[in-house]
C-alpha cells in the first residue's frame, strides 16, 4: 500500500475499505444552543478565537506601556512594580491565553474536523465545556488585576522563591490567582486537546490516510499531543508552588531570608531549580505548541498560493514528529546559567542543536516549494513570505542561544528577548494573520479587503522586523532584560537610548496597524467582496463542503471520500491546476476525455 | 516587482546593519575572548544561511510570479536533494557545536591555581567574602545570619574568623590571576554578571554555584544582576575593580576580617552602618 497520494493516483483508484460510523449530531434548537452553549466545533473555534484575541489586546497594550517606560520614562507614570506586572502579564497572556488558545482552540477546532472529513469533533459536548472552562481561566486571570496588590509581577516564568516572597509585586493574591487560572486553563485545554487528537486519529473520512492529511492537521495534531504531555508538568509545578505559598510546604523553597535582609522564613530544604526543570519541561514544548501549528498552516498557505505541491511532504511530516519528540529533551537549554550541574550543558546543547536539522529542512522545503511555482502574491502568501524571513532570522539566533557557551554572555539580555519574540511571537502571529486572510472566506463567505490587507502586511512585517532585529544588538552590548530603568548604568549610553526610542516607535506603529486589521475583519463580515466556493482553488477538504460557509455537520448528506493527498496542484496532464482530495482518478480521466 | 525588491532590501539591510552597527559588545576584560570567537563563528555560519535563503526567496518570488498561462512544476519529492541538504545542515551544526562544547568544557573546568572568593546576593545588594590568610572560606548557614553576622558564618568553623567581609562596597580582584567566584544568595535568585567578563551564573538560595575567569585588563566594571529578583532588580548594581598586584594588596590590607568586625561590633554597630550605606 503506497503511502502517498500522488503514488495512488498513478495506480488508479485505491480507496481503503474503511467504514466510518455515521456520527449522531446534536442539533441546536435555540439561539442559546446555536451560538452560546454550542457544540459545533466551528462555533467553538470562533468563541476561542474571539476570547483569545480580546485578552491578547490586553497583552498588546501592555507591551506598548512597557516600551514607553523603556524609551520615554515618565511619559506614562508607572513604578517598578507596575512595570514588572505589565511584563509578566504580557508574557503570560501572549504565550498561553493568546497563542496556545488561538492555534489549538481556534484553528484546531475550525480546521481539524473539516480537513479530516468529519462532521464534528468526536466529543462535541466536552468540546463545548472546554471553551467555557477556558473562558473561566481568562476571567480568573483578569480578576487578578483587581485584587489587592494587583496581578503577579514574578515574570512569566514565575520562578520561586521570588514569585511568592514579599519583594515581588503581586506576591499575595496575584500569584495565587495566576496559578489557579493556569490550572483551570490546563483542565479546559485537556478537554479540547483530547478531542483534537482523537478526532484526527479516529474520525477521518474514507481514504483519508494519515499520510494524506494536510500539514495543518499534522501540525495542530502534534502540537496537541505535546501539550497533553507538557501541561501536566506546569500543573504540578503550579500546585506545588501553591502549597509552598499557602500551606508552608518546601517543595521549591530553601531556607531563606524575607525580602530586604529580613527575618529567616519558615522554609527549609526545597529546590528552586526543581521548579525550573518542571517549568521548562512544559515551557520548551510550549514553544513548539505554538510553532508546529504555524509550521503546518504555513505549508498549506505556501502550497495553495504558489499553486505547487508542498515539496517533500513525507519529510515535512517526519520533521514535525521528530521536532515534537526532541522538544521534550531540550528543556534545560533555558537553564544553562541557572546553577544546575554544568555537565548537563553538554547534553542539552547537543540535543538543542540537533533540533535545528529537522527545522532547517522544513525551511528548505518551504522555499523549494516556491521554486518553479506559480506564485500568487495574495495577502496570505505575503504573510507566508514574511513568516519565512522572520522565522529564519529567529531560528538562527536560536543556534546562538542553544550552543551553551554562547548562551553564557547572551542569556538574560535583550538578545533573548529579541530571539523569542522573533521566533515564537512574530513568526507564528504572521501565520495567524495569513491564515485569517486565507480562511476568512470559508468562515464568512466574503473576502477581507485586499488593499487594507496589504497595508496591514507591510506595516506588520517591516515594523516587527525593525523592532526585533536591532534589539539583538542591545543584547550583544550586555543590556540586561527586565530592567525597569538602566539610566545609572554605563550600558545606557545616548545611542542605546536612541535605539530604544526607535524600537518603541516601531512597536507603537506596528501595534496601531493592527487596528486596520480589526476594522477589516469587522467591516468585511457585511461588506466584503463575496467569495465563490473554494475561492483559492485549494485541494483540501474544508473547501469542498456542500455549503460555504459550511453548515453544522460540515458535509451535507454524505461524507467525502478521499482519493489523494492535499497537494495535487499543477498535476501534469490535468485540466485545472488543482485536483481536490475528493476527486477520484476516474473523474479526472473523464474530464480529460470530455475535453478531447 | 516591488515585493522581491523589498525582500532583497530586508536581507541586505540586515547585513549592512550588522556590519556598521554602533551597538556592539564591550571590549572583553577576561580570558573569555574565546566566547566572542564562538559567537563570530556562529555569525558566519548562520549569516550565510540567512542570506542564501533570503536571496533564494526573493529570486523565486520574482522569477516564478503568477502567470495564468504557465503551470507550476510537479515535483513531490527529491530524496537526493533532501539528503544533501540534511547532511550540509548537520555539518553546519557540528561546526558550531564542536568549538562551542570545547569552550564550555573550559568554562566548567576550574583551573587548580584559581583563588576563590564568594559573592553574596540579596534583595537588593551585593556582599563579597575573601578567604583570608588560611586561604579557605569558612562554612555558612542561613540561620546564623544576624546583624553581627551578615554572611551567616559558622562560629564553630575555625576557617571563618579570618574571612574578609565586604558589604556595600566595591570588590577588587587581581589582574591575570584565575579566579573562582562562589555564588550564594540569601533570599531569591540573582545572577552575578559583569558584561566585560562575558561570564554569568545564577545565584540560587540553598546552594552554592560558581564560575571562573581570569581578568586580563585593569579597570572599573559594573556588576549587574542578570536574574530577575523582584521590584528593585534593576537597581541591584555593584562595582568590581581589576587591580595590579600592588593596588590589590593595598586594598586588601584595609579590609576587615570577620573577627575584627565582631570585635568592633561590641563597641559600635559598624556592620549595621555598613549595610545601611548601600
Amino acid at each position: 500500500m503506497a503511502t502517498n497520494g500522488y503514488e495512488d493516483v498513478a495506480k488508479g483508484d485505491a480507496i481503503p475499505a474503511l467504514e466510518v460510523q455515521p456520527q449522531e449530531l446534536y442539533h441546536a434548537k435555540s439561539f442559546w444552543t446555536r451560538y452560546i452553549f454550542c457544540q459545533d466545533a466551528k462555533v467553538i473555534a470562533i468563541q476561542y478565537a474571539l476570547t483569545a484575541t480580546t485578552i491578547g489586546l490586553v497583552g498588546l497594550v501592555s507591551s506598548w506601556l512597557i516600551r514607553m517606560q523603556i524609551a520615554f520614562p515618565g511619559v506614562i507614570p508607572m513604578d517598578a512594580s507596575a512595570y514588572y506586572q505589565l511584563v509578566t502579564m504580557h508574557g503570560m497572556i501572549m504565550v498561553i491565553y493568546l497563542l496556545t488558545a488561538l492555534f489549538l482552540g481556534g484553528f484546531g477546532n475550525y480546521l481539524i474536523p473539516l480537513m479530516v472529513g468529519a462532521r464534528d469533533m468526536v466529543f462535541p459536548y466536552l468540546n463545548m465545556v472546554s471553551y467555557w472552562v477556558f473562558l473561566l481561566a481568562v476571567l480568573i486571570l483578569v480578576a487578578s488585576y483587581f485584587v489587592p496588590g494587583g496581578p503577579t509581577g514574578a515574570g512569566w516564568t514565575l520562578y520561586p522563591p521570588q514569585a511568592i516572597t514579599s519583594g515581588t509585586p503581586g506576591s499575595g493574591l496575584g500569584i495565587i490567582l495566576m496559578i489557579v487560572s493556569l490550572a483551570v486553563f490546563v483542565v479546559g485545554f485537556t478537554m479540547g486537546g483530547l478531542n483534537y487528537v482523537i478526532t484526527t486519529l479516529q474520525a477521518r473520512t474514507r481514504g483519508m490516510t494519515l499520510m494524506r492529511l494536510p500539514l495543518t492537521v499534522w501540525g495542530i495534531f502534534t502540537a496537541t499531543v505535546l501539550a497533553l504531555f507538557a501541561f501536566p508538568a506546569l500543573l504540578v509545578a503550579g500546585i506545588m508552588m501553591l502549597l509552598d505559598n499557602i500551606l508552608g510546604t518546601s517543595f521549591f523553597m530553601p531556607a531563606i531570608l524575607e525580602a530586604g535582609l529580613g527575618e529567616q522564613m519558615a522554609y527549609n530544604g526545597g529546590s528552586p531549580i526543581l521548579f525550573q526543570h518542571l517549568f521548562w519541561f512544559f515551557g520548551h514544548p510550549e514553544v513548539y505548541i505554538v510553532a508546529l501549528p504555524a509550521f503546518g498552516i504555513v505549508s498549506d498557505l505556501i502550497s495553495v498560493h504558489a499553486r505547487k505541491n508542498i515539496f517533500g511532504y513525507r519529510m515535512m511530516v517526519w520533521a514535525i514528529v521528530i521536532i515534537g519528540f526532541l522538544s521534550f529533551i531540550v528543556w534545560a537549554h533555558h537553564m544553562y546559567v541557572a546553577g544546575m550541574n554544568p555537565w548537563f550543558g553538554f547534553f542539552f546543547a547537543t540535543t538543542t542543536l540537533i533540533i535545528a536539522i529537522p527545522t532547517a529542512l522544513k525551511v528548505y522545503n518551504w522555499v523549494l516549494t516556491l521554486w518553479r511555482g506559480n506564485i500568487q502574491l495574495t495577502v496570505p502568501m505575503l504573510f507566508a513570505i514574511g513568516f519565512l524571513i522572520t522565522f529564519v532570522n529567529g531560528g538562527i539566533t536560536g543556534l546562538f542561544l542553544g550552543n551553551v557557551i554562547v548562551d553564557v554572555p547572551l542569556s538574560d539580555t535583550y538578545f533573548v528577548v529579541a530571539h523569542f519574540h522573533m521566533v515564537m511571537g512574530i513568526a507564528p502571529v504572521l501565520v495567524v494573520f495569513g491564515s485569517i486572510y486565507h480562511w476568512y472566506p470559508l468562515i464568512t463567505g466574503r473576502f477581507l479587503n485586499n488593499r487594507l490587507g496589504k497595508i496591514h502586511f507591510w506595516i506588520t512585517f517591516l515594523g516587527s522586523y525593525s523592532i526585533y532585529f536591532p534589539m539583538h544588538y542591545l543584547g550583544f552590548m550586555g543590556v540586561p532584560r527586565r530592567y525597569f530603568e538602566i539610566y545609572d548604568s554605563e550600558f545606557y549610553t545616548a545611542s542605546t537610548s536612541d535605539l530604544n526610542q526607535f524600537i518603541t516607535i516601531a512597536a507603537l506603529v506596528t501595534g496601531f496597524a493592527q487596528l486596520v486589521f480589526l476594522y477589516n475583519i469587522i467591516v468585511s463580515i457585511k461588506h466584503g467582496k463575496k467569495a465563490e466556493k473554494n475561492p483559492w482553488k485549494a485541494c483540501s477538504l474544508e473547501w469542498q463542503t456542500t455549503e460555504m460557509p459550511p453548515e453544522h455537520g460540515n458535509f451535507g448528506k454524505e461524507l467525502p471520500v478521499v482519493y489523494r493527498w492535499a497537494y495535487d496542484f499543477s498535476v501534469p496532464g490535468a485540466d485545472e491546476d488543482y485536483i481536490p482530495q475528493n476527486t477520484s482518478p476516474n473523474e479526472v480521466a473523464n474530464a480529460q476525455v470530455e475535453k478531447t | 516587482m516591488i515585493i522581491p525588491a523589498v525582500i532583497l532590501l530586508v536581507i541586505l539591510g540586515s547585513v549592512a546593519f550588522h556590519l556598521w552597527t554602533p551597538w556592539w559588545w564591550t571590549e572583553v576584560a577576561s580570558n573569555w575572548g574565546s566566547i566572542d570567537s564562538t559567537i563570530l563563528l556562529t555569525f558566519w555560519v548562520t549569516g550565510v544561511v540567512f542570506v542564501a535563503v533570503g536571496l533564494f526567496i526573493a529570486f523565486c518570488v520574482w522569477r516564478y510570479r503568477y502567470d495564468k498561462n504557465r503551470k507550476a512544476d510537479y515535483e513531490p519529492e527529491n530524496s537526493k536533494l533532501e539528503w544533501i541538504l540534511t547532511i550540509l545542515t548537520a555539518l553546519g551544526v557540528i561546526a558550531l557545536l564542536t568549538p562551542g562544547l570545547i569552550v564550555w568544557n573550559k568554562y566548567v573546568t576550574v583551573p587548580e591555581e584559581a583563588y576563590e572568593i564568594e559573592v553574596l546576593g540579596y534583595q537588593w545588594g551585593w556582599g563579597f567574602r575573601l578567604p583570608g590568610k588560611d586561604g579557605v572560606l569558612g562554612t555558612t548557614d542561613i540561620n546564623n545570619i544576624s546583624d553581627e553576622n551578615m554572611f551567616g558564618l559558622n562560629t564553630d568553623d575555625p576557617h571563618s574568623f579570618d574571612d574578609i567581609l565586604i558589604d556595600g562596597d566595591d570588590l577588587h580582584i587581581l589582574l591575570n590571576h584565575p579566579l573562582k567566584v562562589n555564588l550564594r544568595s540569601l533570599d531569591v535568585l540573582h545572577d552575578f554578571y559583569v558584561p566585560q567578563f562575558r561570564a554569568k551564573m545564577d545565584m540560587v538560595p540553598g546552594m552554592i554555584t560558581y564560575y571562573w575567569f581570569t581578568p586580563i585588563r585593569t579597570g572599573n566594571f559594573e556588576i549587574l544582576c542578570a536574574e530577575y529578583c523582584g521590584t528593585a532588580h534593576y537597581a541591584m548594581i555593584g562595582n568590581v575593580l581589576v587591580d595590579e598586584k600592588d593596588d590589590y594588596d593595598g586594598w586588601l590590607n584595609e579590609q576587615m576580617t570577620f573577627k575584627e568586625t565582631l570585635a568592633l561590633n561590641k563597641n559600635n554597630d559598624l556592620i549595621k552602618i555598613a549595610s545601611n550605606n548601600d
